[in-house]
């Protein structure tokens, strides 16, 4: 028999006619649930005097207010403790707490119910079927089970698909990947920052070669890596295996992925969010493909803490292609560019650190690591870029390339630092490889 | 496969499972082993629900 190559064979390759009348329906639904269940939802709808029923048409969505990280620090640390008045069940309903990493701010509480997580893991099941993963798998998880959600649900989804899943936690680098080749492990998930952190350690301090080792798949999450082409080819090359990229957030759920055709994009799973883009600049939902803006979603099935037209500040684009793999589900072109809070202006043009990054690791000569630090002189905009030359490679070999490829992708002009590599900082999580020093003046 | 006639019988199936779930919750009342592990279930029944019976309710087969 053919293997089935969809999770949901129905949903996903559902006609857009229909997948926006699901969509519709379920936006319906949560919105009802969430004007019904919660104080914070219904004073938030009834402040511009709109209640589910003046909802209509799929076009009525943009009326509804929407929802910012900061609104959520406003109601939290109250009655029902910590969560405050979006908790839309019983607080003994709640069975996980997470929060958000507090990278922009005070860290955000999500409260779930055992549906909720259960949800959680079915959106990631979507995920990992069409990355590939099957029963036969052993899914090694190389991240600090903790507060954060990261790859909890990715742990919970392996199961549900039958694989075999060893919980990396409180292992040291090397004690993983000793434990990857010890149990022939075949998949992974980790930041795309650790998948490079790993080979490098493995590579350069324990005389292994990843690409020697049984891992065949790896999905990438919290961080744009596996999405730009030159760092998802390092970490491939590095690890002789396919590198998948997906998205998901804490006040989310995992929102989207990139299939087994690796289209360049990931598919937004639109059978369980709702996602628009915003026009940064005018505020205007963008339909057509190439025009980035920031994302809206709405996560339709998810009950404790409603996420209904969510500000979540990613920058991406719609892409025009139709996926080969056979899903009706839209493609966002080169998975999330950016943070709308880092993409910035310098000397009057948009800087995406994505795009350094991009630059930066198409270079052999240059180490993974690099850091972009923007100030200012006096009134001009001034941006640093340190990078890292490999071993046996001079400033000269890369150097006009480098300052070529910059202008070429960024249209700005940069000061470069050269360092020994291994002498900018490693980092095991998420990387903060963007400095805005401008923000302090 | 996955015709109409298909998700339709599928999700009668779901609903009388769902029914008798509800049962037992009702008669688990001081039995924690029956009363948790119900709940659960039927958590996990609402995936199959948003998985085939939603495609019912909004008339989309």
């Amino acid at each position: 028999m053919k293997e089935q190559p969809f999770w949901n064979p129905v949903l996903e390759t559902m006609t857009r006619e229909k997948l926006k009348h699901l969509q519709f329906k379920k936006f319906k639904r949560i919105l009802n649930w969430a004007y019904t269940h919660s104080k914070f939802h219904k004073a938030l709808y009834k402040k511009v005097g709109l209640t589910p029923d003046d909802i209509s048409s799929f076009d009525d969505i943009k009326k509804i207010p929407k929802v910012e990280k900061s609104m959520m620090r406003g109601i939290q640390n109250k009655d029902p403790f910590p969560y405050g008045d979006a908790l839309c069940v019983p607080l003994e309903e709640v069975s996980t707490y997470r929060q958000t990493s507090g990278t922009t701010g005070q860290p955000v509480y999500q409260p779930d119910t055992w549906q909720d997580w259960e949800w959680w893991s079915e959106c990631w099941s979507f995920v990992l079927w069409a990355q590939g993963y099957r029963p036969k798998d052993r899914v090694f998880i190389p991240f600090g089970y903790n507060i954060f959600v990261a790859f909890w649900a990715g742990h919970y989804a392996a199961e549900k698909l039958g694989c075999e899943v060893v919980p990396g936690g409180v292992l040291d680098t090397q004690s993983r990947i000793l434990k990857i080749k010890e149990l022939n492990a075949t998949a992974m998930m980790a930041t795309p920052t650790y998948i490079l952190r790993m080979a490098d350690v493995a590579k350069n301090k324990m005389g292994i070669n990843p690409s020697e080792l049984s891992i065949n798949k790896i999905t990438c999450a919290g961080e744009p890596g596996a999405g730009i082409p030159s760092t998802k080819k390092r970490m491939e090359d590095a690890w002789g295996a396919k590198v998948f990229d997906h998205s998901g957030a804490t006040e989310i759920g995992a929102w989207s992925y990139e299939c087994g055709e690796q289209p360049c994009g990931m598919h937004v799973n639109e059978a369980m969010f709702l996602v628009e883009i915003e026009d940064i600049e005018t505020g205007k939902i963008i339909e057509e493909p190439g025009r980035k803006g920031k994302m809206i979603i709405t996560a339709l099935d998810r009950i404790a803490q409603p996420c209904i037209r969510f500000d979540s500040k990613d920058v991406i684009e719609w892409d025009s292609e139709v996926c080969t793999c056979g899903r009706s589900f839209r493609l966002i072109k080169g998975g999330v560019i950016g943070r709308a809070d880092d993409i910035t202006k310098v000397k009057g043009v948009l800087l995406s650190p994505a795009a350094i990054e991009e630059v930066v690791r198409s270079i052999a000569g240059l180490g993974d690591e690099f850091e972009i630090i923007v100030d200012k002189q006096g009134d001009v905009d001034r941006i640093k870029l340190k990078v890292e030359l490999v071993p046996d490679v001079s400033r000269q070999d890369v150097e006009p390339v480098l300052i070529d490829q910059l202008r070429l992708k960024t249209n700005l002009g940069y000061r470069i630092e050269y360092y020994d590599y291994g002498s900018l900082p490693r980092y095991e999580v998420k990387a903060n490889r963007f400095k805005d020093l401008r923000k302090k003046y | 496969m996955y015709d109409q006639k298909k998700i339709i019988i599928l999700n009668e199936k779901i609903k009388k499972i769902k029914e008798l779930f509800y049962e037992l919750e009702i008669d688990s009342g001081s039995f924690p082993a029956l009363n948790r592990n119900t709940k659960r279930a039927l958590a996990s029944l609402k995936m199959i629900e948003f998985n085939i019976s939603d495609l019912i309710e909004f008339d989309l087969i």
